[in-house]
């Protein structure tokens, strides 16, 4: 955000058909700041019979890699407070049967997509990179919660290094039109400099946050719940992370676009993330829960913005960074105005002495 | 088919044994219900702390009449989702999604049907009995449960039925012992061109392997309802998947909520349940890698 910003807090509401909810997420200009998240739309066609896909910003499409994958056993998921706890292994097609079914209808339905890629090498990332070239793909999202099999499983997004060096390859293999977008992970110590490595190497954007690892014990069997043993966690649960994650980058990066993700349910908790910093949000594991979800949100929003008087979401970004008002002291009331009145007092009481 | 989601009114709710029987006002599902879809429930309220949808089997529905579509599903309260969902009165609001699933394919020409359900499992099999009769089928029954309480549907399935066959676990109620147990006689005596069951994975593997047998060995064929986990119902969470043999003969790990709940007894990689077998589609891919899940 450049330049300041004034809230007409007081001011008449706006009418919620005058907001301007267009959002710049590098070269990519979109109507409405609203996504489905990776991973929980798939490639957006099972939600497309709740939702006017082409009226939202668009959807961000499961993590795709070069070959199919089967995914893990079973059981996949755990419900944990306000949220679950998923270990699916990046089910998917792989990245032909992804092209030649799921990013066409996505075209043909005319859905702004944002595609997921996923590697376990720079290489395959690269590849994925130069497979997407020449389609119709509006961003890239670099999936790099991933174990780097050239590191002994170093997740990529946990190390300074191994992130730049696949947001470097993915951003050289992808054409300057189609901004590239790397999705941290929040399970790091300084997540300002995972974020500023990936800028540094060409990011357009950033999406935060990934799920958090955690870890549910069915106490029946004694055992871990998921196959997997460790899952994501994702949903309301870890808003507050998430929000966290949106602030202290936007902060750091104020110039970044940020594409805020972490349990988000209704249209304030979208505005959270957009007063936290991000241009746009993404709607994910509620979707399971209310599957109108990020329809829903983007209205609320709308609302929400209107009812603050903030007639373009981009005003709203990243305004809870400013600082707290001024406190102006009160005018005290002039004197004369009001009957002079005897304040009430107790009546003084003598006590006998004690027998 | 287009599933939708309808906040409904409650109708009733009434307690059927161990079990409750819930009919929510839910036009534009009720008309599209066709036997063995399914219904993905949303408990606790909006801002509530469970937000993973509970799926049950469409029980009845009713497409016409003063309430407009109503669908009646039924659920034992084991969780706690499914207590929330039971405490439910009359005029609460319920969040429905549905129809969902692939449902049982019915056989073109008349034949004879056996249906075979365990426990709550039973509930979608009375829409598909009433579906196969007006075929011109025979349909006989077999319901079980581990316990009397536990059995649902012994009257429809008596009025419906040539014949029924009652088993339980502890002999609370007709023979003791399992479905598959009085399976083999069922299907000779009614001459079984085709099973229809629902219930638990166990016994639709001892009703496959029954099936399979019948005959002297030629087998006939089933169409057997899974009971899978489930977090969307709508095939986008990717939680509910057990490898089945798709079309091409390659397995996959399929989606029981889109790509089922309905599957043909001898898709089912029954020797793999609760893995993914490494002949499966992208199994290879798997083993290379520790991810972080997304």
């Amino acid at each position: 955000m450049s330049g300041d910003v004034v809230v007409h807090a007081h001011d008449e509401p706006t009418a919620v058909g005058d907001v301007d909810m267009t959002t710049e997420l590098g070269r990519l200009v979109v109507p409405d700041p609203v996504f489905t998240a990776s991973g929980c739309a798939a490639a957006g066609r099972e939600v497309s019979a709740f939702n006017d896909l082409t009226a939202l910003g668009g959807v961000v499409t499961k993590s795709i890699q070069m070959a199919a994958r089967s995914g893990r056993p079973t059981p996949r998921m755990a419900e944990t407070p306000s949220g679950m706890l998923n270990s699916i292994g990046l089910q998917g097609p792989g990245i032909d049967s992804f092209l030649s079914n799921d990013l066409r209808w996505l075209t043909e339905n005319k859905v702004c997509a944002a595609v997921s890629i996923a590697g376990s090498s720079v290489d395959e990332y690269a590849k994925l990179a130069q497979r997407l070239r020449g389609q119709p793909v509006s961003l890239v999202e670099v999936n790099i919660s991933c174990p780097n099999v050239e590191d002994r499983g170093q997740v990529f997004a946990c190390d300074v290094n191994a992130s730049a060096a696949v947001i470097e390859a993915v951003r050289r293999a992808t054409p300057p039109t189609v901004p590239v977008f790397a999705k941290l992970s929040p399970d790091v110590t300084d997540i300002v400099s995972i974020a500023r490595s990936c800028v540094d190497a060409g990011a357009d954007g950033l999406t935060l946050i990934n799920t958090t690892l955690g870890i549910v014990i069915d106490t029946e069997t004694m055992r871990p719940t998921l196959a997997g043993i460790t899952g994501g966690l994702s949903g309301p649960g870890i808003r507050p992370m998430a929000v966290r994650c949106v602030w202290q980058v936007h902060a750091a990066l104020p110039e970044v676009p940020i594409m805020g993700v972490g349990g988000i349910r209704t249209g304030l908790d979208a505005l959270e993330f957009v007063l936290a910093g991000a241009r746009a949000v993404q709607v994910g594991t509620v979707i399971f829960n209310d599957p109108s979800a990020p329809t829903r949100i983007s209205r609320e929003l709308r609302a929400a913005l209107a009812q603050r008087g903030i007639p373009r979401l981009r005003d709203a970004v990243g305004l809870a960074h400013r600082p707290p008002a001024p406190v102006v002291p009160e005018e005290p009331d002039p004197p004369g105005d009001e009957p002079f009145v005897q304040e009430p007092s107790p009546r003084v009481v003598t006590f006998e002495d004690a027998q | 088919m287009n599933p939708v989601q309808v906040r409904g009114e409650v109708l009733s709710i009434k307690q059927a044994g161990a079990y409750f029987s819930m009919t929510v006002v839910a036009s534009g599902i009720a008309e599209q219900t066709r036997p063995g879809h399914f219904v993905a429930v949303a408990v606790g309220d909006d801002d509530g702390s469970m937000l993973l949808r509970r799926a049950f089997s469409i029980y009845q529905v009713a497409s016409r009449g003063v309430y407009g579509g109503t669908v009646e599903f039924i659920f034992a309260a084991h969780g706690k989702g499914t207590t929330w969902l039971s405490r439910r009165r009359p005029h609460d609001l319920v969040d429905l999604v549905g129809p969902l699933g692939r449902p049982f394919t019915l056989p073109k020409e008349p034949a004879n049907c056996v249906l075979v359900g365990g426990g709550y499992g039973s509930a979608p099999l009375f829409m598909l009995a009433d579906a196969l009769r007006k075929r011109g089928c025979r349909v006989d029954f077999v319901v079980g449960a581990a316990t009397q309480d536990r059995m649902f549907g012994a009257l429809d399935a008596k009025r419906m039925a040539a014949s029924v066959a009652f088993t339980t676990d502890d002999g609370s109620f007709g023979e003791q012992g399992r479905v598959s147990d009085v399976l083999p006689a069922v299907i000779d005596k009614a001459h079984a061109d085709v099973v229809y069951a629902c219930g638990p994975m166990a016994m639709l593997e001892a009703v496959y392997a029954v099936s399979a047998a019948a005959y002297n060995g030629q087998g006939i064929p089933t169409q057997l309802a899974v009971e899978e986990s489930m977090a969307c119902g709508i095939g986008v969470c990717m939680t509910c998947v057990l490898p089945v043999i798709a079309d091409d003969g390659q397995t996959r790990m399929m989606r029981s909520c889109v790509e089922g709940p309905v599957f043909p007894g001898d898709r089912i990689r029954w020797d793999a349940l609760g893995t993914v077998p490494d002949d499966a589609l992208g199994a290879a891919a798997m083993t290379a890698s520790v991810e972080v899940p997304q």
